[in-house]
C-alpha cells in the first residue's frame, strides 16, 4: 500500500508487525499477544495522524490509487446493479456509471462518478473527469428516476470535469448546467455523497440534491490547490498553502453548511477497510433515505430549493451604494 | 531650409489600444489593459486603435457606435453601465439590490482588500448589476455582468443577487435578460460560490415553471461557473461576434493538452456551429432583436 510522508512512523510499525507475524508462523511460536499490542498501538496511531490531517494532507488521501471507488462499494451498498449505458445522442462515457441498483430492498437510480483502479482503466474512465456525454448520462437516467418515482444516489468522485477541446466542442457548460437545473425540478429524494475528490463544477453537477453527504477525508472544492496556487501566485508548488486558504475538508464544508452529514471512514482511511467503509455509508443512506421518503414530494422539492437558496455568506446595507454609483 | 523637414517634432499622439479578442489571452489578466490605465493623459482617451482591423476611431464616434467598429465590426468590450444604457429605454431602469455585498467568509488572503480595489475601480458595489427595466416599454428584469470588476467572477453576493432578481421577476410575472461577461466562481468564496451555480439555475427553474421567458446574451468572456450555469439556461442564446465562451480557460486547456488551441475555438461562431448558441446578433442590432422577442413572448394582460 502506498504510505505518504506523513504516515512514516506508521511505517516502521507495520513493519515490525509483518516480521513478528512471519516469525511466529515460521518457527510456530505464538506471539498473538504481542502482536495485538503492537496493532492497538498501530491504530492509535493511524486514529492520531487521521484525525489532524492537514488540508493538504486530506487531498492526497482523497486522491489515494486504493481509495475505494464507486465500484468496490457496489457489492456491499446493493443487491443488484444494472448499469446503463450512453446519453442517447454521442457516447458513453465510462468516467460515470450509472443505472439501477437495488438499495436494502428498494430500487434507486444510481449515478456515479468513477476513476480508475490502473492506467488502462483510467484511460477508459478519463480519470473520472467526464464529458458532456457523460453529466447527459446522468441526465437522462435522473429523468428517468423522476418518471418512475425511484430516489435518486449519487457518488461523487473526480478530480473536475473533462477540460479539453472536444469537451468545450461538446458544450460541457450546458451539460453541467442542465443537471444544475434539472434537479432544482426533481420531486423524488437526491442524495450525494462525495466519496473521493469532490472537483468543482464537474463534481457540483451531481451535488445540487437534498442532502449531501461527505466521506470525512474527501474534498469538495471550487477549484484544485494546485490550479489554485497556480493563479494567486504562478506557483504550483504553494498547493499546499492554497489548500488551507480554500477550506475543503468534510469539517469546513458541515459548518459552512454545504455537507450534511459527514460519513466516518475507518481508522487510517477508507483505503485501509473498504468493507468498513461501506457500511458506514450504507447506514447513512439508509437512516436518510428513509427521513426523505417519509415526505411529500412537493414539500421535498420546495426545501431542496430553500437549501441550495440559503447557500452564500454576504453582507447587505453597510455599503452606501449611490456612493460607488457613477452617473451614467 | 531641408533641415527643417526632419526635424523631431515636439509631440506625438499617443493612441490607446485595446486588447485584441484571441482564443489565447489569459482571461485573468490583461497587461495591455494595465499598461493604458497607467498613463491616462488626455490624448490617450481621444483616439482608440481598433485591434481588429487597426482603424484609428475617434473615442466619441465609438460611443455613438455601441463600441462596435465601424470598418471590420470589432466589439469592444462595454461596462455594465454602458450596456443598460444601451439595451433599454432612456431612463427605465432601477437598480436593485445595490447594496448587496461580498464579505470575505473564508478569510481567503488579500480577498478583501481585491474588493475594495475592483470597487474603487469600478465604481461598482459588485460584479453584476440587477434591476428592473424596460425595452421598448415592456418591462424585463436585467442581470448585466460587470467584467471590470474581479473578471465579472461569481460569488455569494452575485449569486444572491441574481437568485433575488429571478424571484422578483417571477412575483412580478415578467421575462428575465441576461448580459454575461465572467471568468467563472470566484475561488476567494471557496464552495460558497461553486453552489452559486446552483442556486442561479435553481431559480431559472422557477422562472422556466412560470413559463416566463429568459434571455441569456453571451458577450466576451464568459467562462467557467456562469457558463455552467446561468448563462447557459436561456430560451435563446444570443451571442455577440466574436465572443469567447466557454467552460474551461483557453490556458488551462492548453496546459492540459499541450497544445495551442487551434484558431476560433470557443468562439461565438465556433459554439454556434456545435449548437450552443441560438443567434450571434450584432450589437448595433442587440436591442432590435432582444425587442422582437420580448414582444413574441408577451401575455395577453
Amino acid at each position: 500500500m502506498l504510505l505518504f510522508d506523513f504516515e512514516k512512523p506508521l511505517f516502521e510499525l507495520e513493519k515490525k508487525i509483518a516480521e513478528l507475524k512471519k516469525f511466529s508462523a515460521e518457527k510456530g511460536i505464538d506471539l498473538g499477544n504481542e502482536v495485538r499490542t503492537l496493532e492497538l498501538r498501530a491504530d492509535e496511531l493511524k486514529g492520531k495522524i487521521y484525525d489532524h490531517l492537514e488540508p493538504w494532507q486530506c487531498a492526497q488521501v482523497a486522491r489515494h490509487p486504493e481509495r475505494p471507488n464507486f465500484f468496490d462499494y457496489v457489492p456491499y451498498l446493493f443487491e443488484d446493479f444494472i448499469e446503463l449505458r450512453g446519453d442517447r445522442h454521442y457516447a458513453d462515457d465510462r468516467s460515470i456509471a450509472a443505472g439501477i441498483a437495488v438499495f436494502q430492498g428498494t430500487p434507486v437510480t444510481v449515478v456515479a462518478q468513477v476513476k480508475g483502479k490502473d492506467t488502462k482503466e483510467n484511460l477508459q474512465r478519463n480519470f473520472g473527469m467526464p464529458h458532456p456525454e457523460g453529466y447527459r448520462k446522468a441526465l437522462r437516467l435522473m429523468e428517468q428516476a423522476e418518471k418512475f418515482r425511484r430516489p435518486i444516489l449519487t457518488f461523487i468522485d473526480t478530480p473536475g470535469a473533462a477540460c479539453d477541446l472536444s469537451a468545450e466542442e461538446r458544450g460541457q457548460g450546458e451539460a453541467i448546467a442542465r443537471c444544475l437545473i434539472a434537479m432544482a425540478r426533481f420531486t423524488v429524494p437526491v442524495i450525494s455523497t462525495i466519496i473521493g475528490e469532490g472537483g468543482s463544477g464537474g463534481a457540483l453537477a451531481l451535488a445540487a440534491g437534498d442532502l449531501l453527504l461527505m466521506l470525512e477525508h474527501s474534498y469538495f472544492s471550487v477549484i484544485a490547490p494546485e490550479s489554485c496556487a497556480n493563479i494567486l501566485w504562478k506557483d504550483v508548488s504553494r498547493a499546499r498553502e492554497a489548500s488551507t486558504a480554500l477550506k475543503y475538508m468534510s469539517k469546513d464544508l458541515y459548518q459552512l453548511k454545504i455537507v450534511d452529514r459527514i460519513i466516518k471512514e475507518p481508522i487510517g482511511g477508507a483505503h485501509r477497510n473498504h468493507r468498513q467503509s461501506a457500511e458506514s455509508i450504507g447506514q447513512a443512506l439508509a437512516e436518510e433515505l428513509q427521513r426523505l421518503q417519509a415526505q411529500d414530494p412537493q414539500s421535498l422539492r420546495d426545501q431542496r430549493y430553500q437549501k441550495i437558496r440559503a447557500i452564500g455568506v454576504f453582507s447587505e446595507g453597510t455599503v452606501n451604494a449611490t456612493e460607488t454609483v457613477s452617473p451614467t | 531650409m531641408l533641415k527643417d523637414v526632419f526635424r523631431k517634432p515636439t509631440k506625438y499622439v499617443t493612441i490607446k489600444s485595446v486588447p485584441a479578442i484571441q482564443p489565447r489571452l489569459p482571461l485573468e489578466a490583461d497587461p495591455s489593459e494595465q499598461k493604458s490605465a497607467e498613463r491616462k493623459e488626455l490624448p490617450d482617451n481621444l483616439w482608440v486603435k481598433c485591434p481588429g482591423c487597426g482603424e484609428v476611431h475617434f473615442t466619441k464616434n465609438l460611443e455613438e457606435y455601441a463600441q462596435v467598429c465601424v470598418k471590420c465590426s470589432y466589439h469592444f468590450r462595454m461596462n455594465a453601465r454602458q450596456r443598460v444604457d444601451l439595451l433599454l429605454d432612456a431612463g427605465s431602469f432601477q437598480e436593485w439590490n445595490a447594496d448587496l455585498v461580498s464579505v470575505d467568509p473564508l478569510e481567503f488572503p488579500g480577498y478583501k482588500e481585491k474588493i475594495a480595489q475592483e470597487r474603487q475601480k469600478t465604481k461598482m458595489t459588485e460584479g453584476v448589476l440587477t434591476g428592473l427595466g424596460s425595452i421598448e416599454q415592456m418591462p424585463v428584469a436585467c442581470l448585466v455582468s460587470e467584467n471590470a470588476f474581479f473578471m465579472g467572477s461569481m460569488g455569494s453576493a452575485i449569486g444572491e443577487k441574481i437568485a433575488r432578481a429571478i424571484e422578483r421577476a417571477i412575483a412580478m410575472g415578467i421575462p428575465v435578460l441576461s448580459i454575461t461577461s465572467s471568468g467563472g466562481a470566484r475561488m476567494q468564496e471557496g464552495i460558497l460560490s461553486l453552489y452559486q451555480m446552483a442556486k442561479t439555475s435553481a431559480a431559472l427553474e422557477r422562472l422556466s415553471e412560470a413559463g416566463l421567458l429568459y434571455l441569456s446574451v453571451l458577450t466576451n468572456p464568459t467562462y467557467g461557473g456562469v457558463t455552467a450555469s446561468y448563462a447557459m439556461l436561456g430560451d435563446v442564446i444570443i451571442a455577440e461576434p466574436g465572443a469567447l465562451i466557454g467552460f474551461t480557460g483557453p490556458n488551462i486547456i492548453k496546459q492540459t493538452i499541450g497544445k495551442e488551441l487551434p484558431l476560433g475555438a470557443q468562439t461565438a461562431e465556433f459554439n454556434q456551429a456545435h449548437g450552443f448558441v441560438d443567434l450571434i446578433v450584432d450589437r448595433t442590432q442587440l436591442r432590435h432583436m432582444l425587442e422582437k422577442l420580448l414582444r413574441y413572448h408577451r401575455r395577453e394582460a
